[in-house]
């Protein structure tokens, strides 16, 4: 049954590939619309009703706009650009498990099947290493482009890129030594109770974690990369029709990764509050099983939608930081933070064992 | 330095505390008033659909006005190109025939009547110098914007008040301003 085997993965991936397109691309309008609300606004309402079709009006209008390459720009490369901003971003998404295991053997499949494109023993890793892949999107375009404010702007998001990645890194490290693996699904099986989720076990690495997020999606307060006042535009600033559209909609694929390595990592994933009594309700066997994962999956979507939703609510709060603050705040703070929470953690786990065979021998 | 009032407030420049260095406490209370403004009721008028209602007396299209039985009102007096500031008002003045009685209220009127909508200031200065009561300036309705030079200058054909309104107006006056109101009792109980 190796074909079903292959069919119902397929689907799987398939699924999830369209459902990260289909959400970074609805996070556009959610964030004018959120935009709009805070401002005591309505955002756009005019395609549809309330709006819905603004994400489709905005793609045509990108697609049918003068696809310019600038005369002295390096062709291959101008178009690179975009082109790996976007292929690093929907890469991410393949290691994330959306929800625990599917039985399908009524199709003849005896292994459970995993709601997640391939399940690798170094998931956060893999991770890691595409968000700093990303970097290069921004960095190739900007320099392709041959103009000093496109430039400026690669070099504003590469350093503060691979500053951040650092202290983001550091604050992981945290939860690998908790959980003692490298794979997204055993992180998440091991959070599997509500205060065994690890934003109790770890408050100031999702705080360290979180505001690297920010960073790493050049959200405000660290949209520097991105400035009207100082660099014209920032690293497109040449770019126009769908190559921007690409570097825009990356920044949203981004953001649907991030927030969903975030539930991942700090929120239980698929698990949520009073999971038994909701298992305790549902048929024994397959069936059971299989509706158990689904609402699993609607679980981690409520909180890949929320942070989201946290994403854009920041965004339109706080005014961005000064490019030496954010560089303070990243060097000076957050990595020597995030070393003290790892020798903390350290010690914690160290001495954890101690404790309890000092308290059980009382 | 003595204070005269005491609402100035003094400067302070001390050491901020750690819970203010942190950044973190005045971004969850950033949050929470930016959550509050999500939630509440949205100011936006959606143009075409709903309309600001206008003010009563706000000073829009000139429009000049008809009597109870549809004649034009304006004698062609000229008192309005006179008062106009903006020298925006201009009218040439014919005889009434025989027969043109129940198009005409006077024994004169303006044959030509012409604003000129580029000069015009919307003061309402003419509407407060008509004797006739002729000319006024609506509260409901706007100039609207022209795409051609022709089209800024207004004739009669786009002044005049249609002979449908006065049927469906309610009074001779609506639609008018409050001081219109007061000026048209004035001259209607003949009290100059």
């Amino acid at each position: 049954m190796e074909l079903y085997l292959f069919l119902a993965k397929g689907t799987i991936i398939l699924l999830i590939f369209g459902i990260t397109l289909l959400i970074a691309t609805y996070s556009t309008y959610a964030e004018r619309k959120v935009a709009g609300f805070i401002q005591d606004r309505l955002g756009p309402n005019r395609a549809g009703p309330w709006g819905i079709w603004q994400p489709l009006a905005d793609a045509g209008k990108m697609f049918f706009k003068q696809d310019f390459i600038p005369a002295r720009a390096s062709k291959w490369l101008f178009i690179a650009g975009p082109s790996l901003a976007m292929l690093t971003a929907c890469l991410t998404s393949c290691v994330i498990p959306f929800g625990d295991t599917l039985d399908l053997s009524f199709l003849g499949i005896e292994k459970p099947v995993a709601i997640q494109g391939i399940d690798v023993n170094i998931g956060i890793l893999y991770v890691f290493g595409l968000v700093s892949l990303g970097v290069y999107g921004v960095m190739i375009g900007g320099w392709a482009s041959n103009n000093k404010f496109s430039l400026l702007g690669a070099i504003r998001a590469a350093s503060q890129n691979i500053s951040y990645e650092l202290a983001m890194s550091l604050s992981i490290i945290a939860i690998i030594m908790i959980t003692g693996s490298l794979s997204v699904s055993e992180i998440i099986k091991d959070q599997d109770t509500f205060f065994k989720w690890n934003i109790f076990r770890q408050p100031v690495g999702f705080i360290i974690f979180i505001i690297c997020a920010f960073a790493e999606c050049n959200r405000t307060p660290f949209d520097l990369p991105e400035c009207e006042t100082e660099l014209i535009g920032g690293y497109h600033t040449e770019y126009s029709s769908m190559k921007l559209g690409f570097y825009l909609f990356a920044e949203y694929i981004n953001m649907f990764v991030s927030s969903a390595v975030i539930s991942a990592l700090y929120f239980g994933g698929y698990h949520f509050p009073g999971e038994s009594i909701v298992a305790g309700l549902l048929p024994e066997g397959a069936l059971g099983h299989n509706l158990m994962t689904l609402i699993g999956v609607g679980a981690f979507f409520g909180k890949i939608l929320f942070f989201i939703f946290f994403f854009m609510w920041v965004r339109w709060t706080i005014a961005r930081f000064r490019y030496d603050q954010l560089m303070n705040l990243g060097w000076k703070s957050l990595i020597p933070l995030a070393i003290a929470n790892i020798l903390v953690t350290g010690a914690v786990l160290l001495a954890l064992p101690e404790i309890k065979g000092y308290i059980s021998s009382l | 330095m003595q204070a005269l009032t005491n609402r100035s407030k003094r400067v302070s420049n001390k050491k901020l505390s750690l819970g203010e260095r942190l950044y973190l406490p005045a971004v969850v209370g950033g949050l929470g008033i930016t959550l509050k403004h999500f939630f509440k009721k949205k100011v936006t008028i959606q143009y075409p659909e709903e309309q600001r209602p206008m003010s009563e007396v706000y000073r829009g299209l000139h429009v000049l006005k008809r009597d109870e039985q549809g004649r034009e009102r304006c004698t062609a007096c000229g008192l309005c190109a006179v008062a106009c500031p903006a020298e925006a008002i201009s009218m040439t003045a014919a005889e009434r025939q025989p027969g043109e009685e129940n198009l005409y209220r006077e024994e004169k009127y303006a044959a030509v009547y012409e604003i000129n909508m580029l000069r015009c200031i919307f003061c309402g200065l003419c509407e407060e110098a008509c004797p006739k009561s002729a000319i006024y300036l609506q509260s409901d309705k706007l100039a609207p914007s022209f795409y051609s030079r022709a089209d800024v200058i207004y004739g009669k054909d786009r002044l005049v008040q249609s002979m449908e309104t006065i049927k469906t107006a309610k009074s001779l006056k609506s639609g008018l301003t409050t001081s219109d109101r007061y000026v048209d009792k004035v001259w209607k109980n003949g009290k100059y």
